[in-house]
């Protein structure tokens, strides 16, 4: 069924309608999805495409979203960080598709921190 | 794991940890011959020789912050489980080669699940490596190579949501072609969009 081509990428862009180098330096938010074996395992890909999902939607070009590894805190994976310019990075944990909605209206867009899922302050 | 997919995504991440640049991941279903061969390879640092052995021992990890490590030991087992088996080779920095093979009509093979959210979720949480996935299904062969695409898009051209949102639906489309038999799809226009005649 041959390549994924340059044309099907320029299709895929064109329909995005907006520029990717925007963002170059000009993040103010950064959400770490953890992604170890535990956190795989409990669901952290699904949390995942959640926030890519949300990103797509809301019209932001300030958010850096990274995977890392494990916390070391398997049993309350699946673990998010949320770490908005000049504050403290917020761990959140037990994360699903609509905590990570929640989370990603409130906290990510508004900057009010959801402290009934939050783990940690690091 | 529930999926395939799932470690596949999960031996990539031993690759990034390992501080590889590029991650090749090949998926060949040979239906034909009853078998998934999965096949991950980085050019990270490596696995010291007197580890290698000893790799899907739970206990033997590499990462300095916890003594315990499941990922190849999970997928070991579940290749051990559907008649299969788990190979690795590495050389100390020379990067690692991990190779998993699956009997394809296992009832305890795990389904391949999402793939498109697997290389999508690696694309965008790793913007320093590139990643070349090929997906073959009996000889049909799909690949994206994340080096040509960011030469047209930029460095970061990638980490666009929007931009993989649309590369995720683009996967899962080109996987479903490669599933549907030649000439199935004609077949289904001429029942008037049903599959079974």
């Amino acid at each position: 069924m041959g390549k994924l081509t340059i044309d099907d990428l320029k299709k895929i862009k064109e329909k995005t309608t907006r520029d990717t180098f925007l963002r170059d330096g000009q993040a103010t938010v950064k959400v770490t999805v953890h992604m170890g074996t535990c956190g795989i395992a409990a669901g952290a890909r699904e949390v995942m495409s959640t926030l890519l999902e949300e990103m797509a939607e809301a019209d932001h070009q300030d958010i850096l979203v990274f995977t890392a590894g494990c916390l070391g805190k398997c049993s309350s994976e699946p673990n998010v960080t949320v770490e908005i310019m000049d504050g403290e990075p917020i761990v959140y944990q037990h994360m699903d598709a609509d905590k990570m909605r929640q989370v990603f209206k409130h906290h990510v867009l508004l900057g009010e921190v959801q402290t009934d899922f939050a783990l940690a302050k690091m | 794991m529930r999926e395939l997919s799932l470690h596949i995504l999960d031996i990539v991440e031993n690759g990034v940890a390992a501080g590889a640049d590029c991650i090749r991941i090949t998926v060949d279903e040979a239906r034909r011959d009853d078998r998934i061969t999965i096949t991950i390879t980085d050019n990270g640092r490596g696995i010291p020789a007197e580890k290698i052995d000893r790799l899907t021992d739970p206990f033997i990890t590499l990462r300095p912050t916890r003594r315990v490590g499941l990922g190849l030991p999970l997928l070991s087992a579940a290749a051990q489980r559907c008649d299969g088996a788990l190979d690795v080779s590495s050389k100390a920095g020379d990067g690692t080669r991990v190779q998993a093979v699956f009997r394809y009509s296992h009832i305890d093979r795990a389904p391949m699940g999402d793939m498109a959210a697997t290389i999508t979720t690696l694309i965008m949480g790793n913007p320093g490596i590139d990643f070349v996935y090929r997906h073959i299904i009996d000889g049909r062969e799909f690949t994206l190579d994340t080096r040509g695409l960011k030469e047209e898009l930029g460095e970061n051209g990638l980490q666009d949501a929007l931009l993989i949102h649309h590369l995720a639906h683009n996967i899962r489309g080109r996987l479903k072609q490669l599933t549907t038999k030649i000439g199935e799809s004609e077949a289904r226009e001429k029942n008037h969009g049903k599959t079974d005649d």
